[in-house]
């Protein structure tokens, strides 16, 4: 079956990007460590895509462990003038289903 | 470094991985690039199957691509097919529809991550049989309708563009349509029992500018399998990594568990490995000589001076060796013609290489000027008598031994 239904945690493109909410990778989506980054895989969609730096991964993999966007991006490390940048890549891996509000 | 560059240099584990799970099939396709038909008494074993499943779930092979032969006349397929759905690993299998019954169906209907693939080469039963043998039409029509009842949703339907059906491709995608399934157009390669078939099913030149003038106009949810990147060289590039993936992001077990660094190209010079040897298969994807050459900087040869060598990348391994061109030289297709003037210029006596394997059923009728199955050694002794042990050496001696 192509298109499994998606549970009522995941309808997560409902709604903007929050940075001051807490964010996952989402259920259905593994992530498997690349020289460049990271290569992105949902089970559900059956997308393939990827993470194209090591710290852009390292934020993803943080934000289960902080209660908003922004402690994981302190968590990671990520310079203040990045910050925007770092922001709208995730409000992009929102978008495309790939982390989720908790 | 781009990301596609990245790739070039290989992956931790592969993207697109293609597992053929026997040789044996129903039918005996005339272009059968593993050159089907008969099980090798060799195959793996349920349990090596079933280990292998293991290994690609720990290196994170998200989803494997399963062919054969026909993989649904494994007795064990189904038991397979949930145990790798079970273990993380995806699969979308290549049929050519002659179990997919109603129950069948239903069955996979019901069942998450797989995906289902119906192999249908012409559009019209005259067109499709004449490739993949009398009946096969019905055969993949009956399995389409099968599942199309049943609810699976968008299965795919996965054409060999050949001279004979490039005129059928609306109606390839009408017939998609018709049953909510996804088309993917796939290039012909002299590779198997095309080798054979090659110069009768490939398309022309005029024919392969307008499948890519189809593909620019009406390929946007066709699939390709990223396999007419040798096309490119027309004009704009074609969706998809444009570039050669074999050993980098893509690579073939075979029924045995011989790793080759792309489903077309079984042939020993392609041959990395094999699962069942120590280290299994992340071994051999990550340690292979061969694999590492392919990852190494490779040599576009004369083709590097054409000012489409970046769209095209010298086009397809494996279609250059199966018609006998060098690697580094043009593709057979190639757009500006590079290619047909190099086979032109091949010798009569040019040895082309082929296949190291080969599982036709032995019913099927042999071409009468067909080659003698032999398999011929590699290197053969520089002379009839030869016993020195530097024989064919050639210059290649080690270091510090002069030669007078």
């Amino acid at each position: 079956m192509t298109a499994a239904p998606v549970g009522t945690a995941e309808a997560a493109p409902t709604g903007a990007f929050d940075p001051a909410a807490p964010y996952r990778l989402a259920e259905s989506v593994s992530l498997r460590p690349e020289s460049f980054g990271a290569l992105v895989y949902d089970f559900h969609t059956r997308r393939l895509s990827f993470l194209k730096t090591k710290p852009l991964v390292r934020v993803v993999e943080a934000l289960a462990h902080h209660d908003d966007v922004h402690g994981a991006l302190t968590a990671a490390e990520v310079p203040d003038d990045q910050r925007d940048q770092y922001l709208r890549a995730l409000a992009g891996l929102a978008q495309a289903g790939t982390i989720q509000p908790r | 470094m781009k990301l596609v560059e990245h790739f070039t240099h290989g992956l931790t584990s592969p993207i697109c991985l293609t597992w053929e799970l026997t040789y044996a099939c129903n039918l005996s396709c005339v272009h059968c690039l593993s050159s089907s038909g008969r099980r090798d008494p060799n195959e793996l074993s349920t349990d090596e199957a079933k280990a292998v499943i293991d290994e690609l779930q720990r290196m994170q092979v998200f989803y494997v691509n399963i062919g054969g032969g026909e993989p649904t006349v494994r007795s064990d397929f189904w038991e397979l097919l949930d145990y790798a759905i079970a273990h993380d690993v995806g699969v979308k299998f290549s049929t050519n529809g002659v179990k997919l019954d109603k129950a069948r169906a239903e069955q996979l209907a019901k069942t998450d991550y797989v995906d289902v693939q119906i192999s249908l080469d012409g559009a019209t039963a005259e067109v499709n049989d004449h490739v993949r043998g009398p009946g096969s039409y019905d055969t993949a029509i009956r399995a389409m309708e099968n599942l199309y009842e049943a609810g699976f949703g968008q299965f795919k339907i996965s054409v060999v563009v050949t001279r004979q059906n490039v005129d059928q491709l609306d109606d390839f995608k009408a017939i998609a349509d018709r049953y909510g399934a996804q088309l993917r157009i796939t290039r012909l390669r002299p590779s198997g029992r095309g080798a054979d078939t090659w110069d009768e099913l490939h398309p022309t030149q005029p024919q392969q500018k307008q499948l890519y003038d189809w593909l620019v106009a009406r390929g946007e949810d066709v699939l390709t399998g990223d396999s007419f990147f040798h096309l490119s060289a027309y004009g704009q590039e074609l969706p998809g990594l444009n570039l050669c993936g074999a050993g980098r992001v893509v690579c073939l077990i075979d029924p045995v568990g011989d790793v080759y660094a792309c489903p077309f190209a079984i042939h020993d010079q392609f041959l990395a490995g094999n699962v069942r040897s120590e280290g299994g298969f992340r071994t051999v994807w990550q340690d292979s000589e061969l694999f590492a050459e392919l990852r190494g900087p490779q040599s576009g040869g004369a083709c590097t001076k054409c000012s489409h060598y970046d769209a095209c990348q010298g086009g397809c391994m494996a279609a250059k060796f199966f018609t006998g061109l060098p690697l580094d030289g043009p593709d057979p297709e190639c757009v500006l013609g590079n290619g047909e003037t190099e086979l032109a210029k091949l010798e009569m006596d040019t040895i082309v290489p082929k296949p190291s394997l080969d599982h036709s059923h032995r019913t099927t009728p042999q071409r009468k000027d067909g080659p003698v199955p032999l398999t011929l050694s590699v290197r053969r002794p520089d002379k009839a008598c030869d016993s020195d042990p530097l024989a064919g050496e050639g210059r290649r001696l080690p270091a510090g031994v002069r030669v007078n």
